[in-house]
């Protein structure tokens, strides 16, 4: 039985301690916003928060979070930077198909907590990890400049 | 080399019967780091005007000898820093490498300035404690980095004699060679990437333990830069 905090809440839960976060957060707690993509951590659709870091759940073992803090897309606008991205993302009309936008929005929060103005280059630099097939990057830029603005 | 033995042989017992008349003074050794040295008793013993020109001689063969060791032991262990697995994390620009063809890896993940990724690209956002079984997957160590901004560390692009005298000097390491000798020999990092590096990646010419022996050999025999 591992325990973990996901979301701000608790939960004990029995799975192998090597299965992906992203099977635990989708099968076991029904948490279906976040993504399967690639399996092998190269497309950042599986992007959540543990401790604030952006990691890629589906290669992430479960026992790595017990006991830590997991966010997901479904408790993102509960904060501040959350709640800019997500209104700017509206507002820009990010998503075409919308498969990796919660992994790109998870990737942002962290951009923006870290570099609260980010530049282009700081941009690419900390969004090269979530590859989009739509090729919706140029929205997903202007959204996170929006999003910094809006302080 | 039978030849040089046979000479070696005569001369300990020269050496010997002047010892047994009391002519001769013993003294230090002339340099700190000789204590590995097999064959110490023509470097231990000062000689007599007699046989000065003889010993000294013999005292330049033994120097050049360990120099040529030194360096030769060197070029052995670059075979391994140059080696993808080695060689990937200690790139010429900012972004770390991957593959045997060292290509720049994917995403363009950055160092950031303690080697250990920015923003949403830390390296241990992907990289786990150990290696994500399966063909190419992240390959793990609990520390998983690059070194930091302010200490590069670039063996890519280097000759032999380039990295070793970056090697030697601490404004571009941060460490003694001693540090250094400890960084190869012992962090869990340079073994794991090294000699556990995952499904699909091949591993260094030598083992840890002879690349580590021969990184020793160099330091001891004195860090001579190979040319």
């Amino acid at each position: 039985m591992i325990t973990l905090k996901v979301n701000g809440k608790d939960y004990n839960v029995d799975v192998d301690p090597s299965t992906p976060i992203l099977w635990v957060l989708r099968d076991a707690l029904e948490l279906t916003g976040t993504k399967f993509g690639c399996g092998m951590a190269q497309c950042g659709a599986c992007t959540v928060h543990l401790n604030g870091d952006a990691v890629r759940s589906c290669i992430t073992p479960v026992a790595r979070a017990a006991g830590q803090e997991i966010k997901t897309i479904e408790s993102l606008s509960e904060d501040a930077i959350g709640k800019r991205l997500q209104k700017a993302w509206i507002e820009e009309d990010v998503p075409q198909c919308g498969y990796c936008q919660s992994g790109q929005l998870m990737a942002a929060a962290v951009l923006l907590k870290a570099k609260p103005n980010p530049t282009d280059n700081d941009i690419d630099l900390g969004m090269s990890g979530n590859i989009c097939r739509c090729g919706t990057y140029q929205r997903v830029r202007k959204a996170i400049h929006r999003a910094a603005d809006m302080k | 080399m039978q030849k040089n033995n046979n000479y070696r042989l005569g001369l300990k017992h020269v050496i010997y019967i002047v010892m047994t008349l009391g002519f001769i003074t013993v003294v230090a050794q002339p340099f700190n780091d000789r204590k590995d040295i097999g064959n110490v008793s023509d470097n231990s013993i000062k000689p007599n005007a007699e046989i000065s020109s003889i010993v000294s001689s013999d005292n330049n063969d033994a120097n050049k000898k360990r120099e040529q060791e030194s360096a030769d032991a060197f070029k052995e262990a670059y075979k391994v820093f140059m080696h993808p697995r080695c060689m990937n994390c200690h790139p010429s620009g900012d972004a770390p490498l991957q593959g045997d063809d060292s290509h720049i890896h994917a995403q363009n993940v950055t160092r950031g300035k303690d080697g250990k990724g920015v923003y949403a690209m830390k390296c241990s956002n992907c990289h786990q404690k150990e290696n994500t079984s399966g063909l190419n997957m992240p390959p793990g160590d609990p520390d998983w980095h690059l070194p930091p901004a302010i200490m590069k560390m670039v063996f890519q692009g280097k000759t032999p004699a380039q990295l070793a005298a970056q090697f030697k000097d601490q404004k571009q390491t941060g460490k003694t060679l001693q540090q250094m000798l400890k960084h190869v020999e012992e962090d869990h990092l340079v073994i794991n990437s090294g000699w556990n590096p995952g499904d699909g990646r091949t591993k260094p010419p030598l083992s840890h333990a002879e690349f580590a022996a021969k990184f020793k050999e160099w330091i001891e025999k004195g860090a001579v830069i190979p040319k």
